[in-house]
């Protein structure tokens, strides 16, 4: 992340170890969330949502103001997918996102949607 | 910008497998936007033994690596390659990451054509679509398709091909391929 001090280059490892931002749980209701999930923001969170967000979470109701996935959420991070779950599992429960399975949203891709990327990789 | 009341974008999965040093790696970046991502995971019991962790109660975790891209076939429709760790310690890994994934890139070199082995039986298993890639590496001896096909026992519907990952071209006629296939399978299964 830009906000990361100069002098903490990558081989000084991380400052914070990744879980302990999740308070060293590694289970939590995102668990089970698939890598190309889509996750965004929720119009109008609850009013009982709360407002003590740590950075990462702040960080991610922002990058969700347009759909993205769970991958790239822990890649732009820089987080490994099992914290980023628990974030998103959490954020979830409070009613500040949504995230939509892609097998719940569409089960199976037609043949129009294929022919779509056939003809999109050809011209890339 | 779009607020949230767009509709929910498609994602697509596609799995790039293959040996350790084959051209995964390469081939993610040669077509899509690249990152790494990371992945701390439960050692299985396979790993253990692997890595020294003798004397270490309970259970540990391991950092995986993975390729990750993107490309962005239209607002709304988006292709995630995930290249799939290549030691079979983190075989364990596989199965979410094929789930609902469209298809499979299974890259071989022919100097160490055994190396894909496990990949192929894999995704035969599961059914999930896959073409064989081959990379032809410079200085590699080059086969044909045919003694590829044969040394790996494919079915004649699997598509096999030469190719040069590091061209963008020749990646693109991989995806391209590929796609094709799924949705030949797609449309044979009703």
């Amino acid at each position: 992340m830009t906000e990361t001090p100069q002098w903490l280059d990558e081989e000084a490892g991380p400052v914070v170890r990744p879980y302990a931002l999740i308070r060293g749980r590694t289970r939590s209701s995102g668990d089970m969330f698939d890598l190309i999930a889509t996750v965004r923001v929720v119009d109008e969170p609850p009013g009982d949502a709360p407002s003590d967000l740590g950075p990462e979470q702040q960080t991610i109701l922002r990058m969700a103001r347009s759909p993205i996935s769970v991958a790239d959420v822990a890649a732009d991070l820089d987080l490994p997918i099992g914290v980023v779950r628990v974030l998103l599992g959490d954020m979830r429960d409070h009613g500040l996102i949504s995230v939509t399975s892609p097998s719940a949203a569409r089960p199976r891709p037609s043949s129009g949607i294929l022919k779509e990327v056939i003809n999109g990789l050809r011209a890339l | 910008m779009d607020s949230g009341l767009s509709e929910d974008p498609v994602a697509l999965k596609i799995l790039i497998a293959g040996g350790f040093g084959v051209g995964k790696t390469t081939l993610v970046g040669s077509i899509s936007e690249i990152k790494p991502l990371r992945t701390e995971e439960v050692l299985s019991e396979r790993g253990i033994g692997v890595d020294d962790i003798d004397g270490v109660e309970a259970k540990t975790t391991t950092t995986v690596a993975m390729d990750f891209g993107r490309i962005t076939i239209r607002e709304g429709l988006v292709v995630y390659l995930f290249g799939t760790p290549g030691q079979e310690r983190f075989w364990f890994m596989w199965d979410e990451l094929s789930y609902g994934a469209l298809g499979a890139v299974v890259i071989a070199d022919t100097r160490r054509l055994t190396d894909c082995f496990p990949s192929v039986d894999y995704f035969e298993q599961r059914g999930t679509p896959f073409v064989v890639a081959v990379n032809c590496f410079d200085g590699a001896e080059r086969h044909s398709v045919d003694d590829v096909r044969i040394a790996l026992d494919l079915d004649d519907h699997v598509p096999v091909l030469l190719c040069d990952v590091r061209r963008r071209t020749s990646a693109k006629e991989v995806m391209v391929t590929l796609v094709e296939h799924s949705l030949r399978t797609l449309t044979a299964a009703g």
